[in-house]
């Protein structure tokens, strides 16, 4: 189990020095997964230990959202101001973005992913 | 007499303790889970958005501040870096599906990272929104870090596109489902990739819930959507508001 915490934090720190050495558009943590899928490609398979570490940590995931979220009462003055156009720009750009997604997805994938 | 002003002392030590902030985290959210099972697993009561409103209730009732919260908060925070480094697991396990759909992926989720950019800023702009509002909506549906780069680059309020990132990962895990019944989409792949494109990890850890395949493919279009929005934005910002 440590074995496998320690490869995770690993990637993580190699994702971010990856990130700051060339200044890469993306977060540390997202080439931290590269980096573990790069390694879960050369092992062949999901090694049982590693399996359970992050069953663990993708089971909670919602709850490591939640210190950031409450961040929302820093900000509850402006947010009051433009509550309109932001409400409004949050509500329907989200669910616009999920339905063409989706569809897009479902209809261009439709043909090969049947099989 | 005195044991009762020893409570008191102790409670006044332990609520300025990060520890105190640690375990109101991890029980709001509990008693949010719980709702939510109750609740028969309405959308309307998830989980972050409840827990949220438990701990600002809190916070607010008892003076605290966001920082001296976060102290003991920022243990459950960190986490969400080795949480997306695990998000390769599933990945993994749904490699030959992804590997079959390559260019159906990097379509829709093109299309998709476009239509949250253009919507989201023509709305705002639609209903009054100052240029820094708009600049500072423009990347809410890329996870926090990078949203936060990209609205600094271009003018916008990195701390409140942090609140608003948030706000759209909730929106989409309450009403994606609703969305994607509504316009009959059913492969898990375009289920899950629809979600991590729209609303990130939130999107993605909703969807984990729900299927594995769908978990893999929010996690990808997440991570893919941080890349195609972190270069697309700034160049199209260029184009339309200079």
């Amino acid at each position: 189990m440590l074995t496998y915490l320690t490869l995770i934090f690993a990637c993580q720190l190699l994702g971010e020095l990856l990130v700051g050495a060339l200044a890469l558009p993306i977060p540390g943590p997202v080439v931290g997964m590269v980096l573990m899928f790069v390694f879960l490609l050369i092992r062949g398979h999901v090694p049982e230990d590693l399996g359970r570490v992050t069953a663990g940590l993708l089971g909670t995931m919602s709850l490591l959202f939640v210190p950031a979220g409450t961040g929302v009462m820093l900000h509850f003055h402006l947010l009051g101001e433009a509550a309109l156009p932001l409400g409004a720009g949050l509500l329907v750009s989200t669910l616009a973005t999920i339905a063409v997604t989706g569809v897009l997805m479902a209809w261009l994938g439709a043909e090969r992913s049947d099989g | 007499m005195g044991s009762l002003q020893n409570l008191s002392e102790t409670w006044i030590y332990l609520s300025a303790s990060p520890l105190f902030h640690l375990t109101l985290t991890l029980v709001a959210f509990q008693a949010a889970a719980w709702l939510f099972e109750k609740g028969g697993r309405n959308p309307l009561l998830n989980p972050v958005m409840v827990a949220v409103v438990i701990i600002v209730i809190v916070l607010s009732a008892t003076g605290t501040s966001y920082a001296s919260y976060f102290e003991g908060a920022q243990f459950v925070h960190f986490l969400l870096g080795p949480a997306t480094v695990a998000l390769a697991v599933p990945l993994y396990r749904q490699w030959h599906v992804v590997k079959r759909s390559g260019v159906a992926i990097a379509i829709s989720l093109l299309c998709g990272s476009l239509t949250a950019i253009a919507t989201s800023v023509a709305m705002a702009w639609l209903l009054g929104a100052t240029p820094e509002i708009m600049a500072t909506i423009a990347p809410k549906s890329v996870t926090a870090p990078v949203a936060m780069a990209i609205a600094e680059e271009i003018g916008g309020l990195p701390s409140v596109t942090a609140v608003l990132v948030i706000l759209t990962g909730i929106i989409g895990a309450m009403f994606g489902t609703m969305v994607l019944n509504a316009c009959r989409v059913r492969p898990w792949t375009a289920r899950g990739l629809a979600m991590g494109t729209a609303s990130h990890g939130i999107g993605t850890a909703r969807a984990l819930q729900v299927n594995e395949t769908a978990g893999a493919f929010s996690g990808l279009a997440m991570g893919l959507n941080a890349l195609a929005t972190a270069i697309l934005l700034p160049i199209l910002w260029g184009l339309v508001f200079r």
